[in-house]
């Protein structure tokens, strides 16, 4: 009898060994991806002049020649680029934005193709030659200026703060000793806030629809990250509302394969003319909800 | 490294496992407390004779006893708060506790009970005690036997429970150890670390449980 059990004891132990060493192992790789998709912000970057090594032949001719606009969107991103799971519709501000180019340069803003991207899929899609342009909630950083070039801002995403109609709270300043601030576990928007409003409690959730819930229930005063994501909560209920503008720079632009100047001036053209015809500001407030600041 | 132990997690980050452990240990025993005497009650009930109390009583059981711990906790977190009675995350999440571990307290204090066999108090009621008497100096000394075992480990679960704070910003050492987590990027560590501190907390209760067990069966013998 004490013999099987005693192998059957040390079977147990090394399963054991076995699934901690692979819950180590899995565990670590978000840990990178966290790491290299960390939002560095930086100063509001207009194109990069890198002609150096210029496409070939140039993306304007090959979407001239191919008749269609194949722009890089998401499909999961609530305002920006959402595909309706009953219509099958990809709509959002970012596919707006696309459309608008595809009528810039083709004369018809049906003549597009939109392909699904990730915030890890999209620049490697992009150097590949599969999609033309990148609109799809991409932050310009420095580090990402190293492999694509982008546009001119065409979204100030930034941290921001929601908070319930008529609140004392109006923004940073008002975040005092006692006041409760919900944000999510372990993101950027926490450690900020945790910089930028040292003497509030900042109480933090599994996920933003939780952090949103406490807010309704009265657990706290205020929601904080991107201004994206709780624009879409003000959408969702126009009981609560941002207040006090960005504290964190985070602009959002097009991005275009490295080098293709020509590429990035039609976008940058289109952008200032969507703006100066008001264009702009219907599609930001339809979106939105609101005028942009 | 992310899948290495480092040991220096828990020297760096000493502050917030320490807050997390002493509000773990705080959650813990009011909620046993709490449990404690509000599972005596119920079980009451659902042993008296009185019908209406037996009725209240066994919705309690079965009500609390069938829906996740988490749902009860969102009740007081979420549901008590709309109704204008703002509780926090500690609050809310120790109640949940309270009123889900009483439910089982209850249906152990009832089993145990009821196993004294029916002719104990027939007996008992024969030579001329009265039923209070009956219960005291008859049924419970008998039946404590088998409820305090089953009662100790209702308080390890408890303890293993009381994690469910960390869904609702109670400050408890399973959320600080998300948010150290996040911090450094070392899962395997902060939550081996973590399993120490639960294990220093229901190891002992543990033990209590086996040694109550050991002794009241070589009572029997």
């Amino acid at each position: 009898m004490k013999k099987p059990l005693r192998w059957s004891v040390a079977f147990v132990l090394l399963a054991m060994c076995l699934v901690f060493t692979a819950c180590g192992g899995s565990k670590s790789e978000p840990t990178a991806a966290t790491g290299g998709g960390s939002t560095d912000t930086t100063a509001s970057g207009n194109k990069d002049e890198g002609g150096d090594t210029a496409a070939k032949g140039g993306t304007l001719e090959a979407i001239k020649a191919r008749g269609k606009l194949i722009a890089g969107v998401k499909y999961d991103t609530k305002l920006f680029g959402l595909k309706d799971p009953t219509s099958g519709k990809v709509e959002g501000f970012d596919i707006d934005i696309a459309k608008a180019l595809a009528k810039k340069i083709l004369g018809d803003e049906t003549k597009i193709e939109l392909k699904e991207v990730t915030s890890k899929t999209r620049i490697p899609l992009l150097q590949n030659g599969d999609i033309d342009l990148i609109v799809a909630t991409m932050t310009i950083t420095e580090e990402r200026k190293q492999q694509v070039d982008f546009s001119d801002v065409y979204f100030k995403a930034g941290q921001s703060l929601l908070v319930k109609k008529g609140s004392a709270i109006q923004g940073l300043e008002d975040l005092k000793k006692g006041v409760k601030v919900l944000t999510v576990k372990g993101s950027t928007s926490a450690k900020n806030i945790r910089e930028k409003a040292p003497d509030a409690t900042v109480l933090e959730f599994e996920n933003y629809q939780d952090a949103f819930t406490a807010l309704k229930a009265g657990q706290g005063e205020a929601l904080t990250t991107d201004n994206a994501i709780l624009l879409g909560m003000q959408k969702q209920d126009p009981n609560y509302v941002l207040v006090g503008g960005t504290f964190t720079d985070e602009p959002y632009g097009i991005a275009i394969k490295k080098g293709d100047a020509e590429f990035v001036k039609t976008v940058n053209d289109l952008l200032k003319e969507m703006k100066d015809s008001g264009e702009y500001d219907k599609l930001y407030e339809q979106w939105m909800g609101v005028k942009p600041e | 490294m992310p899948g290495k132990f480092d040991i220096h997690v828990l020297f760096n980050h000493w502050d917030r496992f320490a807050e997390g452990f002493i509000h773990t240990i705080e959650a813990s025993v009011l909620a046993l407390i709490g449990s404690f005497v509000l599972g005596v009650i119920i079980a009451v009930m659902r042993i008296s004779p009185i019908r209406v109390l037996n009725v209240i009583g066994t919705v309690y059981v079965e009500f609390i006893r069938n829906i996740p711990l988490l749902l009860v906790v969102f009740f007081f977190f979420l549901g008590i708060p709309s109704l204008g009675l703002p509780l926090d995350g500690f609050t809310s999440g120790t109640l949940g506790l309270m009123v889900y571990t009483a439910s089982f307290i209850a249906e152990a204090i009832r089993a145990g009970i009821q196993s004294v066999p029916a002719g104990q108090t027939e007996a008992a009621r024969a030579t001329g005690l009265s039923y209070i008497q009956t219960m005291l100096h008859i049924v419970l000394p008998q039946a404590i036997k088998i409820v305090l075992p089953a009662i100790g480990n209702q308080f390890i679960n408890l303890v293993k429970n009381s994690s469910i704070l960390a869904v609702v910003t109670g400050m408890d050492l399973m959320y600080y150890a998300d948010l150290i987590n996040s911090d450094t990027f070392l899962p395997l560590t902060v939550y081996t670390i973590v399993a120490v501190f639960y294990l220093v907390l229901t190891l002992p209760l543990s033990f209590a449980v086996h040694y109550m067990e050991r002794r009241f069966r070589s009572a029997d013998r």
